[in-house]
């Protein structure tokens, strides 16, 4: 089985390190980053912190040197999926294609360039420290379904979650990923802008009881606007919010979309408050939160220009 | 006539130096070596206008002799020490408040029985160093009377500021002119202090769908429906305010933005903060308003962390 990762990114890299210990797959990565595609070329892709990997992974910046694949696993961050999957595309011509991705609408960009897509959801997180090099901070399950309007087959969306499993990322594939991905947007929705807003940590955030209420009526309007699609969540936001704010597991996290705004990188606010937005006024459901959330980060980062 | 301006911030600094041109100018400064500073070197006054007065300066009231008309031109979360500094002197004089927000006067009565102004300034400055302070914007001061004082007086200091070169204008009611301009206040200063961008064409602008326009008219939308529910007709409304403000040239830093940059408490509480509770003395919602307070009490918070 040939898979390639487009996107070597932090979540990228736990997915292309992992599986390439598998000796039934062979793994391709596609990355603009020339220093860490060359490092990945020379060393290896190394993870270290939850767990210790030395992938085997042939990089690229280029796509013509892409084989043809079975798998595409796209791991960019959403502003890029576009530009990614349209580089790419070719090598997935007989196969099919996931996505990892933060956000909404990443299906729908993949799915104007592949056939076959399949919808998911992942909870793992870590970071570039050097070129070939990530840290691996939090271990996490991944949800694959298919993708409604272009699906990949079964049997397909089944192989790449044993793959994944048995590489030691745990992949369930469900008959509706919506909900596994509906939960992880509203909570990124209600909790990364917060953050960068604020400058403050995760499980500060939460214990602020004035902002929680922000929170929970951006929770409110998202789950509001999954209902009116008849999209069940697979789990309550607020639990996963409360979870994670606890000392043990993420309570001095600060958001990647607060460490965008510090690096004055782009976030990926347009994807998940305005991808609500933009859902809520597809279906009638009124959003006014969000909107106020997604133009304030809008404005942080114009005030760079 | 003899004046007094309490508190000599850039509003402050503008009032004494343009008084100094119609009769005897007083200061009373928080800081010793400020008031030293004056009194040696004089207020210099550039920009729109160009030139030195001659002020006398003190830190309490017992070293000057009774004003006339004593202007309190702190900030807002200095309002109250200000005032109780003043309690048991200069029991003729009519003092008049500048500060943002709603019930200044109020906060003052509770100091002592003098006849009392309410003001509101759209004029604006920079202060360069205790000694010097740039006119930047000549808008005018609006003025009326609070409590049982006649228009008349208030029509007498309009004339007095007039003369000293700066503009004012007195109104039989003041609430609709304080009304607008707290309403364009809790909207421009809040987006500002979040955003980070000063005062310029990004708060008109509407044409993408995150375009921040669109929150601002929101913002000042949910305060037209607080003044309608609190039974005030505006005097003019908070949106033209907003778009003639960025159609001026040179971008304002509204006095929120420079506290959260300067990591200074903001006045938050008393702008955004008075629109909330307004709202909910009149049993209507302002969420948005509730929002931005939260976020940016939140965003104070994060100073210490």
């Amino acid at each position: 089985v040939r898979i390639c990762v487009v996107g070597v990114g932090a979540v990228g890299s736990l997915f292309a390190a992992n599986l390439a210990r598998l000796d039934d797959v062979e793994v391709w990565g596609y990355d603009l980053a020339r220093d860490h595609v060359d490092a990945i070329n020379r060393d290896g892709l190394r993870l270290s912190g939850a767990g210790e990997v030395v992938g085997r992974v042939r990089a690229t910046s280029d796509p013509a040197e892409l084989p043809p694949c079975d798998f595409g696993i796209v791991a960019t961050k959403a502003m890029h999926t576009a530009a990614a999957i349209r580089a790419t595309a070719a090598a997935f011509a007989g196969g099919s294609v996931a996505t990892v991705q933060n956000g909404l609408g990443n299906e729908e960009s993949i799915a104007e360039h592949v056939e076959r897509v399949i919808r998911g959801t992942t909870f793992p997180a870590g970071k570039v420290v050097a070129p070939g090099q990530v840290q691996w901070d939090v271990k996490g399950d991944t949800t694959f379904g298919p993708f409604e309007p272009q699906p990949a087959p079964r049997e397909a969306i089944g192989a790449l979650a044993d793959a994944c499993t048995r590489a030691g990322m745990p992949a369930q594939v469900v008959e509706d990923a919506r909900g596994a991905q509906w939960r992880k947007v509203i909570f990124n929705a209600a909790t990364n802008p917060v953050g960068a807003l604020t400058g403050l940590t995760h499980g500060q955030v939460v214990e602020d009881p004035a902002l929680r209420r922000v929170v929970s009526g951006l929770v409110d309007e998202g789950k509001a606007v999954a209902a009116a699609q008849g999209i069940v969540l697979d789990a309550d936001p607020e639990e996963l919010i409360d979870h994670a704010a606890r000392p043990d597991v993420a309570y001095g996290h600060r958001a990647s979309m607060l460490q965008d705004v510090e690096a004055r990188r782009a976030t990926e606010v347009d994807y998940l408050n305005g991808g609500l937005v933009r859902f809520g006024g597809e279906h009638g459901v009124p959003t006014p939160l969000n909107a106020a959330i997604w133009a304030l980060v809008k404005g942080l980062e114009r005030s760079w220009e | 006539v003899r004046t007094c301006v309490v508190g000599a911030g850039a509003i402050g600094s503008l009032y004494a130096a343009h008084l100094a041109r119609v009769g005897d100018s007083f200061v009373l400064t928080r800081r010793a070596e400020h008031a030293e500073a004056l009194n040696r070197e004089g207020l210099r006054v550039s920009g729109r206008h160009e030139f030195s007065a001659h002020v006398r300066a003190a830190t309490r009231p017992e070293q000057l002799p009774e004003p006339d008309l004593v202007i309190v031109a702190t900030k807002t979360t200095a309002l109250e020490p200000a005032a109780a500094a003043l309690a048991g002197h200069w029991p003729d004089a009519l003092v008049m408040t500048t500060q943002n927000g709603l019930g200044a006067d109020e906060v003052v009565r509770r100091h002592g029985d003098w006849r009392l102004i309410l003001a509101v300034t759209f004029m604006s400055g920079t202060k360069h160093s205790d000694t010097h302070v740039e006119y930047v914007l000549d808008t005018a001061t609006w003025l009326g009377p609070s409590g049982d004082t006649p228009f008349e007086r208030a029509q007498e200091v309009a004339a007095l500021v007039e003369a000293s070169g700066l503009k004012a204008e007195a109104l039989p009611d003041l609430r609709p002119a304080q009304w607008s301009k707290l309403i364009f206040n809790a909207t421009v200063n809040g987006v500002a202090a979040l955003t980070g961008l000063p005062h310029d064409w990004h708060f008109a602008a509407e044409n993408g769908v995150s375009d921040l326009g669109h929150l601002v008219h929101d913002l000042v939308d949910e305060g037209k429906r607080v003044a309608a529910a609190a039974g005030v007709q505006l005097r003019n409304d908070p949106w033209e305010m907003n778009v003639l403000a960025t159609r001026r040239g040179s971008a304002h830093f509204p006095s929120m933005l420079e506290d959260v940059e300067a990591h200074r408490p903001t006045e938050v509480d008393l702008i955004n903060g008075a629109l909330v509770r307004e709202a909910e003395r009149h049993g209507v919602d302002a969420p948005l308003h509730l929002a931005l307070l939260r976020l940016v009490k939140a965003r104070e918070a994060s100073y210490s962390t």
